[in-house]
């Protein structure tokens, strides 16, 4: 893998936080990265050029004005924001099958090399695999790496954020073993095990939900996030205003034909 | 997923689900996996003189000032008809790679047969420096980084540009108002960030996006800082068809400065390069 810089930009990282998404169940974290990287209006830096994804190109997806709208936006970029020292990575494609292992692998090992001093991975599982303690309270859980639990210590717990629950290895089975258990995650469990045997500290923030129109999932996780990053400010008791980006236009299919009707 | 009639449908998720047999994997299933990758890897053949300008070269590369793609039936049947139609070009290599959809790679050394889905490099006698590739025959996702990656690898990178024509279903076009048929086909184009040069239709709308061999060949582009510029055609047509070729024409203005074209091309010509394609029934007439 590759991070390939854009030319004339700093491309250092350190102590900076990652926010990075998961291919996972209604592409929730890609959306969520969408809404951070046009609401802050982040500036490209560098591309992952990678033989793990599937090729995509296409044209600025956070074009505001016609000046930018023709910049070539490609499968893996990086974006950054010095003054909130803030990096943000936007995957658009899936993870080719075969290479899952070696993109966790690559993926941690430049996280490791950048010296990011906080990676946080948004993400989602499938709603209908929840038991029944799942199916009741909040769809957001998180889960965090032994060292960024020396980062943020009981940070997380103090807000009332819930961890992902584990479920036994051999169900019904008293005293099995518990196992790290995210359906419909993608490469979540896969990044998070090889981070925790790295010793990165990573963060995974996720929701329950199912496929369809997920921008409203999206937005969920987006604010619960923002309460413990405070990426944008937000008054008191209002949601903080996300920007929806172009590229979010016609997600579900082109005009339809006056005739038809 | 739950519909509003109370049904539960299974729905295809885009994410891809972990695999965890794949933690404990045998010697053998490993052994297996690589024998396929090796099945599925990419071979670019060249003939006998490019070969030795490769070896003779310090870097292994090819010098290269232009190089012209053509992906699908009616870029490829537009190049034959409008641009390798003299007599100045001459083959000089071609790609084989087996998938589940193109099965070449059993005769690797053996160029492919005229009319067969293949993936041919042409290269102009008076310029040597201008490079054609007809890419008919699919190339899986796998392979698509891999292919870019071997055939830039034999290119020098300075002073090198390159143009992509792609032919793409109009069912793939979103736009927010309804397509009447007069309006297909047509061009759009897309440019890397490295490319100074005016494109001759309008740009690629968001949110349509690109996939496949021209999105692996601009990405390398751009990631690589190479001025690319490509033209997507959008046609509703399946087959090869004559006016779909036609509609890359204003691309010829920036070809005819590469190298001299024939003038004055007949229909006859274009339509030899057209499939025709025969009713299969005629159960319903």
């Amino acid at each position: 893998m590759m991070f390939v810089a854009t030319e004339c930009t700093q491309t250092s990282f350190k102590d900076f936080t990652l926010i990075m998404p998961a291919i996972s169940v209604g592409n929730v974290g890609q959306l969520a990265v969408d809404l951070i990287v046009s609401t802050l209006n982040m500036c490209r830096v560098g591309y992952i050029h990678t033989d793990c994804l599937i090729p995509m190109a296409g044209n600025n997806p956070y074009a505001t004005f016609a000046e930018n709208a023709n910049d070539l936006s490609t499968n893996a970029e990086v974006y950054s924001s010095p003054e909130l020292r803030l990096a943000v990575l936007q995957i658009r494609t899936p993870i080719i099958q075969t290479k899952s292992k070696k993109f966790c692998k690559l993926m941690v090992s430049w996280i490791k090399a950048s010296g990011f001093s906080r990676t946080v991975l948004l993400s989602s599982s499938h709603a209908y695999q929840r038991d029944d303690q799942q199916l009741l309270g909040s769809p957001l859980r998180y889960l965090q790496t032994p060292s960024m639990q020396k980062v943020t210590g009981d940070r997380l717990k103090e807000m009332e954020w819930r961890e992902m629950e584990t479920v036994s290895a051999f169900p019904g089975v008293t005293d099995s073993e518990q196992r790290l258990y995210i359906p419909g995650g993608g490469a979540t469990k896969g990044l998070f095990t090889d981070s925790c045997a790295e010793d990165i500290p990573m963060a995974v923030v996720l929701i329950f939900c199912s496929e369809g129109d997920n921008i409203p999932d999206a937005f969920t996780l987006l604010n619960h996030l923002n309460t413990w990053l405070h990426l944008v400010d937000a008054p008191a008791q209002t949601q903080p205003k996300w920007r929806i980006p172009a590229s979010w236009r016609l997600l579900f299919g082109s005009g339809i034909p006056p005739a038809l009707f | 997923m739950a519909t509003f009639f109370g049904e539960v449908l299974s729905v295809y998720s885009r994410a891809v689900e972990e695999d965890d047999d794949d933690l404990d994997a045998e010697n053998e299933d490993e052994q297996i996996h690589r024998e396929i990758e090796e099945k599925r890897e990419v071979h670019i053949a060249w003939c006998t003189e490019v070969a030795q300008s490769l070896e003779g070269s310090g870097s292994n590369k090819l010098q290269c000032s232009d190089l012209i793609i053509a992906v699908g039936p009616n870029a490829a049947g537009f190049l034959s008809a409008y641009v390798l139609n003299t007599e100045s070009w001459d083959a000089v290599g071609h790609a084989s790679l087996w998938n589940e959809r193109s099965r070449g790679s059993s005769r690797q050394s053996i160029a492919p047969l005229p009319g067969e889905p293949a993936c041919l490099f042409y290269r102009h006698r008076d310029n040597p420096a201008v490079l054609v590739c007809q890419s008919t025959c699919y190339i899986a996702e796998d392979q698509l980084f891999q292919w870019t990656e071997k055939v830039f690898g034999c290119l020098q990178k300075r002073g090198l540009s390159v143009m992509v024509l792609s032919d793409s279903p109009v069912a793939e076009y979103k736009t927010p108002d309804y397509l009447y048929g007069s309006a297909v086909p047509f061009l759009r184009s897309l440019k890397s960030s490295a490319s100074k040069s005016q494109a001759l239709c309008p740009a690629l709308e968001q949110p349509n996006i690109l996939t496949g061999l021209p999105a692996a060949v601009l990405s390398h582009c751009q990631v690589h800082q190479i001025p690319a510029v490509l033209y997507q055609c959008y046609t509703d047509v399946i087959s090869p068809d004559s006016i779909t070729m036609e509609t890359y024409k204003p691309v010829l203005l920036c070809l005819s400065k590469l190298v001299k074209l024939e003038p004055c091309l007949s229909a006859d010509v274009l339509r030899k390069f057209a499939i025709i394609t025969e009713a299969q029934s005629n159960l319903y007439t």
